[in-house]
């Protein structure tokens, strides 16, 4: 049984501007000590699948309308807000894109970073303030019993990110989300902060989830992608095939506009065109608009169908047979 | 009794920090070192022993009047001079503080308790909630402040408790706005977005995280509702409707030594210099208040 299992989730917006389709129809699995990237651009809705699953996203305006995501035997999505309490921050955890905000400017680390462990666990004080100091350690933070003393603005933003990520993991919680977590750093920092997520995931076994929209993190990182866009997962799959054998007009425009494969003094190879406007309406392939290789089907219902390559995809035309490498 | 501003923020320490308490400790340690907040606050302390104690030692009573010593200027005998009915200002001036004083304390903490928790909960849950509650607010608002201290005092007789609760029951409603409003700005922040994924409960996000970021601001108001309050006091006491004579207060003793300026100054300017004396220590006070709360002015 995986460990988290995603059905059909669709999460839509309702503005003034019309019903916008954050997340329209993603289903994933992820098991225990899994990696899985969520890639896609700005918008395609990664971060708000993770929220949805939280019971984070906003509501009002936020609907989650349907889907299921069932955790260990519970629906997070039906789940009360107590029990999900208990779920979130001590089985699931989740660290942010911004480490600079995503800690309270208010408290000193000490009191934010044993947060978790004082509501989900009921342990005294003294307790969990060695844990404390023992996370930070854990996470390469040196002096850490001094260093627990001071307030976030004390840190640089790696070590911030590092204090979040200590604070994530201090519960020892079976699935991590992260979000962009390595956006906002510089990229010494993001190796770092890519090597210490890898090295506390061996040592503790949990599943993580990494959202990101740098595809080398991914590639590097993760064992199974989810590429999304506009809300839908349209290719899924181990990472090799993915990144190697993609099948998705959309993923093979991707994979071929990362500058670094691209010869040097070449142009830049973009994507033409913009993503859909999510507040409309359509059926059918949401990249038909933008893809080389749409045709008249294209506008017909599609579906994510497992491939003979190993991965999963979303495109008509793919699936019958038409677009080969 | 003293540190006015400080001790009205005690009590909201008292909900929010939990042992250790640490930002308090810290908001001290920098206070200590911001000379104006402390003379503000060493002022309050000698001005509050003075009203408290200083009666005790007076030979005169605040209602004793003595028509031979009619409007004298201050002398050995009565070292603030004597009003118009003889009666020693020096004395007067202590009970009048602790009217003043008390009403100012009172319903500055009737205020803040009421406006913090309110308008930290109507940002926090925002929508139909925040909608409710805020044109709650608003229809207070609009409610004429003196037929509101009218109908009060008319159905629950002329009492000075009475007066406590109805301003404090009207500056609540600023208090609640301002926290409104920044608690709205908070709840976008990702650290609150965090803390809910760290499975904290909603009241523990209001009390541990939301309240002590609104801290500055709410000491600032509050450093200015204390005189707005004793100028309302004044205010009601004028209509007749709070402190009556005759009892005594800086509002109507400045309004009294108003009338007579000319002829008797000091009946003016002694109650004046006392009521801006507390309202620039309150100032000074709440100014290093504010600035010791933020944890990120100063490095130490």
């Amino acid at each position: 049984m995986p460990l988290l299992e995603v059905k059909n989730l669709r999460t839509y917006f309702h503005t003034r501007n019309g019903v916008v389709r954050a997340v329209d129809g993603v289903s994933f699995e992820i098991e225990k000590g899994q990696t899985l990237g969520i890639v896609g651009e700005s918008g395609s809705g990664k971060s708000v699948t993770c929220y949805s699953m939280l019971g984070l996203i906003p509501q009002p305006p936020g609907r989650i309308e349907s889907g299921e995501a069932i955790f260990d035997g519970v629906d997070l999505l039906k789940a009360k807000p107590a029990e999900l309490r208990q779920i979130r921050g001590k089985r699931i955890a989740m660290i942010f894109q911004d480490p600079m905000t995503s800690l309270n400017p208010y408290m000193r680390v000490e009191d934010q970073l044993i947060e978790p462990l004082l509501i989900h666990q009921k342990i005294e004080r003294k307790r969990a303030v060695e844990l404390g100091v023992q996370a930070l350690q854990d996470v390469g933070i040196q002096d850490a019993a001094n260093r627990i003393r001071s307030y976030p603005h004390e840190f640089s933003g790696g070590m911030r990110q590092r204090v979040m990520i200590a604070m994530a993991l201090i519960t020892k919680p079976d699935l991590l989300i992260a979000d962009e977590p390595t956006t906002a750093l510089d990229v010494t920092v993001q190796a770092q902060i890519i090597e210490l997520v890898k090295r506390m995931q061996a040592e503790r076994g949990m599943a993580v989830i990494w959202i990101s929209h740098d595809l080398g993190v991914v590639a590097g990182l993760c064992q199974r992608v989810n590429v999304m866009y506009a809300g839908r997962v349209v290719e899924s799959g181990p990472t090799a095939s993915i990144f190697r054998t993609p099948q998705h007009p959309y993923n093979r425009a991707l994979q071929k506009s990362i500058p670094a494969l691209q010869p040097k003094g070449a142009e830049l190879y973009t994507i033409a065109g913009m993503p859909p406007d999510v507040s409309k309406p359509f059926v059918g392939c949401p990249f038909a608009p933008r893809c080389e290789f749409a045709q008249e089907v294209c506008r017909g219902p599609v579906e994510l169908k497992p491939g003979d390559s190993g991965q999963a995809t979303a495109c008509v035309r793919v699936q019958n047979g038409e677009l080969k490498l | 009794m003293t540190q006015t501003p400080s001790m009205t923020d005690a009590t909201i320490a008292a909900n929010t920090a939990e042992p250790g308490a640490s930002l308090w400790h810290d908001a001290w340690l920098r206070l200590r070192k911001n000379k104006l907040a402390v003379f503000g606050g060493g002022a309050l302390i000698v001005i509050t022993l003075f009203c408290l104690v200083g009666p005790w030692f007076s030979p005169y009573t605040y209602e004793q009047q003595d028509f031979a010593q009619y409007a004298k200027a201050p002398s050995a005998k009565h070292w603030f001079g004597t009003d118009k009915l003889g009666r020693d200002q020096m004395t007067r001036l202590m009970h009048g503080g602790r009217i003043s004083l008390g009403v100012g304390i009172c319903a500055t903490l009737v205020s803040l308790t009421i406006g913090v928790l309110y308008g930290a909960m109507a940002g926090f849950f925002g929508g139909k909630t925040d909608a409710a509650m805020m044109r709650i607010v608003d229809i207070l608002y609009a409610l004429p402040f003196t037929v509101f201290v009218i109908l009060l005092m008319v159905v629950f007789g002329q009492k000075i408790v009475l007066l406590f609760v109805a301003i404090g029951a009207v500056e609540w409603l600023t208090m609640a706005r301002i926290v409104r409003g920044q608690v709205q700005s908070l709840r976008k922040q990702e650290f609150i977005e965090a803390a809910l994924a760290l499975g904290l409960s909603q009241r523990r996000i209001i009390l541990r995280h939301m309240i002590p970021n609104v801290l500055g601001p709410v000491a600032v108001y509050t450093t200015l509702t204390i005189p707005a309050v004793m100028l309302l006091e004044a205010f009601l006491s004028f209509l007749g409707l709070g402190v009556q004579p005759p009892m005594s207060s800086w509002g109507t003793m400045i309004k009294d030594g108003a009338e007579l300026m000319e002829e008797f100054p000091w009946l003016l300017m002694i109650p004046a210099a006392f009521f801006s004396l507390t309202l620039f220590s309150l100032n000074f006070l709440g100014d290093g208040l504010r600035d010791a709360l933020d944890v990120r002015t100063s490095k130490d």
